[in-house]
């Protein structure tokens, strides 16, 4: 790509894409804009013409919102908590030469293919049921009282559910980073004294910082944006609503399209908010 | 006094024997090579005496003391690497001051020794680059750094300067002798190449697949190698090892001499030849002749200016003072 020739070339071999993906994303996002500013109720007179902003004032002021924002906060930062800490301790172990390792890897990487429905309905059906789940029956073996997963820790039990989806994710990632560390530079650690808990403090982890930014800025597009975790599981009760799944009732269950388009430019805006936070504090280890 | 000691020291990888049991010495202050081809175990010799493998027999004794099951921290010894193993998140001065961290020192006396170390190693300008801002050479000394400040018993290097240009590796090999004359510390260097075990060793152990072909001073190994193996790895250009009748009438199964102890003569010698490719390097010029007296081709070392073509015709006189001799299973005749 040295030449001016060459350079104008690539510019127009890479249109028709670059084309394609702008429209892909500008379409939606002018009617989302149009949307939002017209009283839009399919079943209760169509376009009822433009209101100004008063679809983004109602759907700040509704008392649902800023419930909907922490939320959506709290899942996004739970879970990436959870499978960046478990996705390191497993990818440690995974790298170790153990027997049977071949197996234990399909095995680890398994719940990535099952679907978000299915492993919503099979959680909740099969491990969170209070009567007949798999951790009803643990705790009463152990005489406890079983905990009703989905009412009384709604929040940690989606935690849950979307962290065991995406852990396997950041695990496979992560052991490939792993994997690509200098066996000599740990061996050179140890033999300037390093104990195990040093080297990873602090040979292993610098290491990885660059891929645990990868898996997080990855991670937080599609978490901010989980549905049918919510959908199959609480239906968005006991205080699981996130911005995403508000969105989807305004639209669908009470048919008002164009609140339900401010909510989702309201959604772009926390998406940006919330990248551009990541960026400043990760992404530094993109530059090295 | 003997510093490093290995008694019947022997590893196994499966049932792969890489290094049958030996015995070794070295001396304190001692600057050891280990030299050998590739694969004939020296980097696993050096990583059982750093105690990064573990021995599958013998005893490792370390100032007398066995450290054979002593973890690598623990055994006084510090390693440079073949890929030197810098930290590439930490600076210069983190990196040398890493094994001091790690052994809890004040953090005046780190910088202290840092410096001290830096200005050693020609490193004060560099101490607060990363190491992948650094040329390889500067690398090398950021590594030999960070072995230095531990003041340990004693260094190990594994091919140090291997991943250096011709030029720079003749420079380091240079600075690392200066080094070890300086510290007096001993020193333990593997290599392959047989020029920096020439020019840096006090002491040469010549390795194959694992067995100790010989021990001694460069010098020793020169004048008297012990086996066919050792005349030919030792010495550049290699040792000119000659089979056939001539070599029968001497009294031998083969015998050697090397390219520096043949003169060479367009009119009369013991043996005839033909010339064949010959290298100049404007001091020396190397020849290399076939003879119908030998099925191998011999190197000749003559002076800069020969005046020799390709296919002419001379005669050898080698000097019978520095002829070698070996038996069919190549062991030196005395
Ligand atoms: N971890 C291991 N498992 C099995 N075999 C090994 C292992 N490490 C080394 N070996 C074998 O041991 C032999 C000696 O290896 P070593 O690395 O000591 O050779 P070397 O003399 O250092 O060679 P080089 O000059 O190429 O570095 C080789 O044949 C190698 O294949
Ligand atoms: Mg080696």
């Amino acid at each position: 790509m040295a030449t001016q020739h060459s350079r104008s070339i690539a510019r127009l071999m890479i249109a028709p894409a670059t084309i394609l993906l702008l429209g892909w994303m500008l379409v939606p996002l002018t009617m989302t804009l149009y949307f939002s500013f017209r009283k839009y109720l399919p079943l209760r007179g169509g376009d009822l013409g433009w209101v100004g902003f008063d679809n983004y004032v109602r759907f700040i002021s509704s008392s649902s919102f800023w419930p909907a924002v922490a939320t959506t906060l709290i899942i996004v930062g739970g879970v990436l908590f959870i499978t960046v800490v478990i996705g390191i301790l497993l990818a440690l172990l995974l790298d170790q030469p153990l027997w049977g390792q071949g197996v234990v890897r399909i095995l680890v990487i398994a719940p990535f293919f099952v679907m978000p429905t299915v492993s919503g309905l099979v959680w909740k059906n099969m491990f969170m049921d209070p009567v007949n789940g798999f951790f009803a029956h643990m705790w009463r073996a152990f005489g406890a009282e079983p905990i009703q997963w989905l009412s009384q820790a709604s929040l940690p039990s989606l935690v849950m559910i979307v962290s065991w989806q995406w852990l396997p994710f950041a695990t496979l990632i992560l052991l490939t980073a792993i994997q690509s560390l200098d066996s000599e530079q740990l061996e050179a650690a140890e033999m300037d004294g390093a104990k195990p808990l040093r080297r990873f403090w602090h040979i292993i982890l610098p290491h990885l910082a660059r891929a645990i930014t990868v898996v997080v800025l990855i991670q937080t597009i599609f978490l901010l944006s989980i549905f049918a975790e919510i959908f199959v599981t609480t239906a968005g009760a006991f205080g699981t609503k996130t911005l995403t799944y508000l969105i989807f009732q305004r639209v669908l269950e009470s048919q008002n399209v164009g609140l339900g388009s401010a909510g989702g430019v309201y959604a772009i805006i926390l998406a940006n908010i919330v990248a551009i936070f990541l960026m400043r504090i990760v992404g530094k280890n993109l530059d090295k | 006094m003997k510093q490093i000691q290995l008694n019947q020291v022997s590893k196994r990888f499966g049932v792969f024997e890489v290094i049958p049991p030996l015995d070794l010495e070295i001396e304190e202050g001692e600057f050891v090579v280990f030299v050998g081809p590739s694969g004939c175990g020296k980097s696993t010799l050096l990583r059982l005496i750093a105690g990064l493998e573990d021995v599958s027999g013998g005893q490792i004794l370390i100032n007398g003391e066995d450290t054979t099951t002593i973890p690598p921290a623990n055994r006084g010894l510090a390693m440079v690497f073949q890929s030197y193993a810098l930290y590439p998140h930490m600076s210069v001065r983190n990196n040398i001051a890493f094994p001091l961290r790690m052994a809890g020192l004040a953090k005046e006396e780190q910088n202290r020794r840092v410096e001290e170390a830096a200005k050693v190693l020609n490193l004060t300008d560099y101490l607060d680059r990363r190491p992948g801002q650094l040329s390889g050479g500067q690398r090398q000394r950021v590594a030999i750094g960070r072995a230095i400040v531990r003041e340990p018993t004693a260094f190990l290097f594994d091919e140090p300067l291997s991943n250096l240009d011709a030029a720079l590796r003749v420079g380091m090999r240079l600075e690392i002798s200066e080094l070890h004359k300086r510290l007096a510390t001993t020193m333990i260097y593997v290599t392959h190449d047989q020029v920096e075990a020439m020019t840096m060793a006090d002491k040469i152990v010549v390795l194959q697949a694992g067995f100790i072909e010989q021990v001694g001073s460069p010098l020793e190994l020169y004048h008297n190698p012990r086996n066919t193996f050792v005349a030919g790895f030792i010495g550049s250009p290699r040792m000119n090892l000659l089979t056939g009748k001539q070599a029968e009438n001497k009294g031998a199964h083969t015998i050697g001499i090397r390219p520096e102890h043949i003169s060479i003569s367009p009119k009369k010698g013991d043996w005839q030849g033909i010339v064949g490719v010959s290298e100049h390097l404007g001091s020396d010029t190397f020849l290399h002749v076939t003879s119908p007296d030998f099925d191998e081709t011999l190197t000749v070392r003559a002076s800069g200016e020969v005046e020799l073509a390709y296919g002419d015709k001379v005669y050898l006189t080698p000097d019978l003072t520095h002829l070698h001799k070996f038996d069919d299973k190549g062991l030196r005749i005395k």
